[in-house]
């Protein structure tokens, strides 16, 4: 089990390869459909996300009676959505990672190696598990696009991820794909 | 109208005691009701049937420690049971509301129909349900669950005096892995028999990887036109994991399919490992002799199912998984 601890590195996140099972610690923005859409077409972010992480998230939030934020459950959204803007957005803003479910595409593969990023899939559906790891909601961007669409600022600790594509060229997915295909030609 | 007309008049006479019960109990029975189903759609919700648990825990097992796929089982069922513990959704998509009632001659539809409208509802406000129901046209959400199709309801009736209420809860990212095929397929020389059959299932969880949060678990239908073969699929859900098949031949390929998509390396979540599918169940609907689609209904392992059977004032007598 690896650590990755806040404030993440491009150098700290180049040292991930995949297979890798790495618990984090720290900060992490959401930021899922209409985040990617709005940032790719030309709009700043809110919030600084150079050496961050953003977790392609909807989550469930509620406000208790003091106005504060807490995510009730938190699983991870498919990432092949942000395929058409991820790209973009780790050149533009220099995010180090990003975390969803499901994998990527080459565009994002080949961003990773180019700018050092890596992408980190958390287990879909464990949206309990994964909740109970962010102590806390820092903060609230561009609530106008709706509460699980919105950007939330969390802290985390030990939020486990297992790295799926690394910033060296190396994708998982598409080892599991190629692998499972030749066992598919043999049974077919 | 007459009936509405009819009470109203004889509630103004001067009633017995008797007759008060009886309003009283009317009045009861929808609250009754609601309640029971708010509770179907909380169990269903927060915590996976026995036989779904079972059969990740016994695959678990087979899985190498210090694998990722390992790690990634351990937090699937520290999962379950935490969404058990919190009474908590176990994934925030809390998915298509699939209701199947089973009841018996005389029986309202109208009026239950509202009332499950009104428990969902509900159970979005309690938070058991996302607010998931979108306006295709619009993009609009109106926070209720409610709307054209939604939620889906389907009505039989049977020969038993009980009333019994089937609910799923069908993810979005399994329902996108979901697919259908037409027999014959050049490119998998699928033919139009049980073989061919076979290859286009296998094709369909290949095609899906990671992507529908596996292990996952499959309803297949083979034959009817192209809307009620989705429909036949969806319904094997509601088969118990560790049943058998009536049909011998059925029997055998449910158990070979689990068995070969076993060996393709998939794994919990797309990482590589020996669960790729927890099981697979098939059913045939006539065809017309120009087509025969094959389709394929897959289900996340966050597989929610639940059952109820009611009693005469509609309390939960039963659960059913």
């Amino acid at each position: 089990m690896k650590k990755l601890d806040y404030p993440f590195s491009v150098e700290a996140v180049r040292k991930l390869k995949v297979g890798d099972m790495v618990l984090i610690t720290g900060k992490l923005f959401t930021g899922r459909d209409a985040v990617h859409k709005y940032l790719h077409d030309g709009n700043k972010p809110p919030v600084n996300l150079k050496n961050q992480i953003i977790y392609h998230c909807g989550p469930v939030t509620m406000k208790d009676k003091n106005g504060k934020w807490t995510v009730t459950a938190a699983g991870p959204t498919t990432s092949i959505r942000e395929e058409p803007y991820q790209w973009e957005v780790i050149r533009d803003y220099g995010i180090v990672g990003v975390i969803g479910k499901g994998g990527m595409g080459q565009k994002t593969l080949d961003a990773c190696k180019e700018y050092g990023c890596v992408y980190l899939h958390a287990v879909g559906g464990a949206a309990q598990v994964l909740a109970e790891k962010i102590k806390s909601v820092d903060g609230l961007f561009l609530e106008e696009f709706g509460l699980p669409e919105a950007i939330w600022e969390l802290s985390v600790v030990d939020f486990p991820v297992v790295v799926t594509m690394d910033a060296h060229g190396n994708s998982l997915h598409k080892e599991v794909e190629a692998h499972s295909k030749e066992i598919m030609k043999e049974i077919l | 109208m007459a009936k509405k007309a009819a009470f109203k008049k004889k509630a103004t006479k001067k009633v017995s005691v008797k007759k008060v019960v009886k309003v009283v109990k009317k009045l009861n029975g929808p609250q009754q009701t609601i309640e029971s189903l708010l509770e179907l759609i909380r169990i269903t919700s927060t915590v996976v049937p026995d036989d779904v648990f079972k059969a990740i825990e016994r695959n678990a097992k087979n899985e190498e420690k210090n694998t990722t796929a390992d790690y990634a089982m351990g937090i699937i069922k520290e999962n379950i049971d935490l969404a058990k513990y919190k009474s908590q959704p176990l994934c925030q998509d809390t998915g298509t509301v699939i209701f199947y009632i089973y009841h018996p001659a005389g029986f309202h539809q109208t009026t239950f129909k509202e009332l499950i409208k009104k428990s969902v509802t509900l159970a979005t406000k309690k938070g058991y349900l996302r607010q998931n129901s979108v306006n295709s046209l619009t993009g609009e959400n109106a926070g209720t669950n409610l709307g054209e199709g939604h939620p889906s309801i389907h009505f039989y009736e049977h020969k038993g005096s009980e009333v019994e209420v089937k609910l799923v809860l069908k993810g979005g990212g399994c329902e996108n892995v979901s697919a259908q095929y037409s027999l014959p397929n050049t490119a998998l020389s699928a033919g139009r028999d049980l073989e061919g059959v076979r290859k286009v299932i296998i094709d369909a969880v290949y095609k899906a990887q990671g992507k529908g949060c596996g292990p996952g678990a499959l309803g297949v239908c083979v034959g009817g036109d192209r809307a009620d073969s989705a429909y036949y699929a969806k319904k094997q859900l509601l088969r118990k994991l560790d049943d058998s098949n009536p049909n011998k031949d059925l029997d055998k390929l449910e158990k070979e399919i689990v068995e070969t998509c076993n060996k393709l390396g998939i794994g919990p979540m797309g990482f590589g490992g020996k669960t790729t599918l927890l099981s697979c169940k098939i059913t045939s609907a006539n065809r017309v002799p120009a087509s025969f689609f094959v389709t394929i209904s897959y289900m996340c392992w966050a597989f929610r199912r639940q059952g109820i059977v009611m009693n005469k004032n509609f309390a939960i007598k039963k659960w059913l998984y």
